[in-house]
């Protein structure tokens, strides 16, 4: 077993299990959204490792080179960080919006509520 | 231009018109535009059916030939999802724009456009056949969702958006996951190419984890019980246009990618070696009793219908989990009906929220004297949902019902049975309230809505018999469908 050839798959997981984690027990909206940022982070890392091929030179076209990496993961990791930062984009967006509207982001802090009778609720504190 | 080159404009025409719409100011011109793109996207999606019926349209971009491109690949599944999504479109945009004057007043191009590009992400996911561009397409329609559900009145709305936002993104990634691992395996990302390739490595660890990642991903998406935690809100807080948008194609689009990737993609085999069909059996009954008892005692009726929502991705899971032609169709034909029968629904709670500005079920006292059509209207579709005969929701539940029989499973027969009753117990409440109770004196007078939310409102009424009675496009198209998903079709 060549765990060291496995290096960047630990770090994917490592990673992935922290940002998983960093969402789903933190409270503060805008901590959640870092533990989101390095979720799909380690994804990324995923496809980048697996396009790599050992000994291979970079994805140019010129004479001489027979064995190069494989260029698609990282195109498509391109696509999908462009989509990972307009995720983050609308995420803090929401986030200062909650602010606005609720004085805190802390999840806990915020009512459960859901409309109609939410405001009722709100009357009566 | 022959049809084959049409069918992608029914994609690219609102995504174009979409930039466009956010520039125009005004509330009559991104309207306008958004109707007219929508409408020339369902007239090409109408055209496309019948080709895609006799056999897959296959349409390379840029004329990179796949597996190296990306391609359209157009069957009767797809074909039969992309008209569904389209035409509903093209009934919501005229009632949306009544509702959205009051409910979103400033700033309409955003808003359209925002409608136009969570539409056109929906028909891209439909109609792809390349693996990451249904993530890209999925994230182009979430996002765009997200931002629409935030429009909402109320600041619970923009939690809501959040919470969705969250879970969304958590789902789309675990979809990436996957489909890395499937391409380490297969160097592949055409769906064509991968259903050739998947079953030489299907013992292969990454491909079974490369399923549980796509499962669960694509679940959380279509909110599969139990990971539907963030639909309700979603629902419930989103302007009454977008809820009805979405609540009709955004989770239907999901189903498909679901049967898409397990059935094309992975095979029928595989699926069954894998726990595939028990999972789905199992959430699915789970989900319809669960959501349906928590339906009843929902304070407000878009609650209570999004709750219903979920119990009927609960039958939709459970006729796909049959692993049969029949069970397929069912559950394709059920994608259908419920479109229609939910948009119904929404339609008639978001003309009542539009008089009302309420939508509280002890609201609806005595709405049936002030608004009679609406009821009449909500009463309607709420007899299909339920599943009476002659209406489309008998239609599916009698093919779901027939599929279990044919395979002996009494339960899944008697579960649908009960989860029938627990709708006429919810719905009941809201038809009680308005026939039965008197309305309440302080009111101010409700008076009807116009035109502009009664014909569509009243459009998907007569589809939702129509299709109860003539099964012909419905049925019949979702059966063709359902073979080729089997691959027993041509």
């Amino acid at each position: 077993m060549d765990l060291l050839g496995h290096y960047n798959y630990y770090v994917v997981v490592l990673l992935m299990m922290i940002g998983l984690y960093a969402v789903i027990a933190r409270g503060n909206m805008a901590k959640k959204i870092m533990g989101l940022n390095l979720f799909q982070t380690s994804v990324f890392i995923m496809f980048i490792s697996a396009g790599k091929v050992i000994g291979g030179s970079t994805p140019i076209y010129q004479q001489g080179t027979a064995l190069y990496s494989n260029p698609l993961p990282h195109v498509l990791i391109l696509t999908a960080i462009v989509v990972g930062v307009a995720t983050t984009a609308v995420g803090l967006a929401l986030t200062v919006r909650i602010r606005e509207a609720y004085g805190s982001i802390e999840d806990d802090e915020l009512i459960e509520d859901d409309g109609e009778d939410a405001d009722e609720f709100e009357a009566r504190q | 231009m022959t049809i084959l080159e049409w069918m992608p404009f029914s994609v690219l025409l609102p995504l174009i018109a979409a930039p466009v719409c956010a520039l125009l100011p005004g509330r009559v011109l991104p309207w306008s535009l958004a109707m007219l793109s929508v409408a020339a996207s369902a007239v090409i999606s109408a055209l496309v059916l019948p080709e895609a019926i006799d056999g897959p349209l296959r349409y390379a971009f840029g004329n990179w030939q796949p597996p190296f491109g990306i391609e359209y690949y157009v069957d009767a599944v797809n074909a039969f999802l992309a008209l569904l999504i389209s035409a509903m479109a093209l009934v919501i945009l005229p009632w949306a724009r009544v509702s959205v004057n009051q409910e979103v007043p400033e700033r309409q191009g955003p808003f359209y456009a925002l409608f136009l590009l969570a539409m056109s992400g929906l028909m891209g996911i439909t109609l792809t056949g390349d693996v990451f561009n249904v993530f890209v397409f999925l994230e182009i329609s979430s996002l765009s969702t997200y931002a629409l559900i935030a429009h909402g009145q109320r600041r619970a709305a923009l939690l809501a958006s959040y919470r969705y936002l969250i879970m969304g993104t958590l789902g789309a990634t675990f979809y990436l996951i996957g489909i890395g691992l499937l391409y380490i395996s297969t160097g592949t990302l055409n769906m064509a190419d991968l259903a050739e390739r998947v079953p030489e490595v299907s013992d292969s660890r990454a491909v079974q984890a490369a399923f549980g990642f796509i499962v669960v991903g694509i679940g959380l998406k279509l909110a599969l019980f139990p990971l539907h935690r963030w639909l309700p809100g979603a629902y419930a807080n989103a302007p009454s246009a977008v809820t009805v948008f979405i609540a009709a194609t955004a989770t239907k689009v999901a189903v498909y990618v679901l049967l898409r990737l397990v059935f094309t993609v992975f095979g029928v085999e595989f699926a069954i070696d894998m726990p595939y069909r028990e999972v789905f059996f199992t959430l699915g009954i789970i989900g319809i009793l669960f959501a349906s008892i928590s339906a009843i005692d929902q304070p407000t009726a878009k609650r209570m219908l999004a709750y219903s929502s979920v119990a009927q991705i609960g039958y939709i899971a459970l006729a796909i989990s049959l692993v049969s032609v029949q069970g397929l169709a069912a559950g394709l034909v059920h994608i259908f009906n419920h479109a229609l029968m939910k948009g119904a629904l929404f339609m008639a709670v978001g003309a009542v929220i539009y008089r009302l500005g309420s939508n509280r079920i002890r609201d609806f006292d005595g709405l049936a004297k002030s608004m009679p059509w609406t009821m009449l209207a909500f009463v309607l579709a709420g007899l299909s949902l339920i599943g009476v005969p002659l209406t489309a929701g008998f239609i599916s539940k009698w093919a779901l019902v027939q599929a279990a029989i044919l395979q002996g499973n009494w339960v899944a027969v008697v579960v649908v049975l009960v989860g029938s009753l627990l709708a006429v117990v919810y719905i009941g409440r809201i038809v009680e309230a308005a026939y039965l109770r008197p309305a309440p004196e302080n009111r101010a007078p409700v008076r009807e809505v116009g035109l502009w939310m009664m014909v569509p409102l009243w459009l998907l009424i007569i589809a939702n018999f129509w299709f109860g009675i003539d099964t012909s496009l419905t049925l019949e198209t979702a059966t063709r469908g359902a073979e080729v998903l089997m691959g027993v079709g041509p």
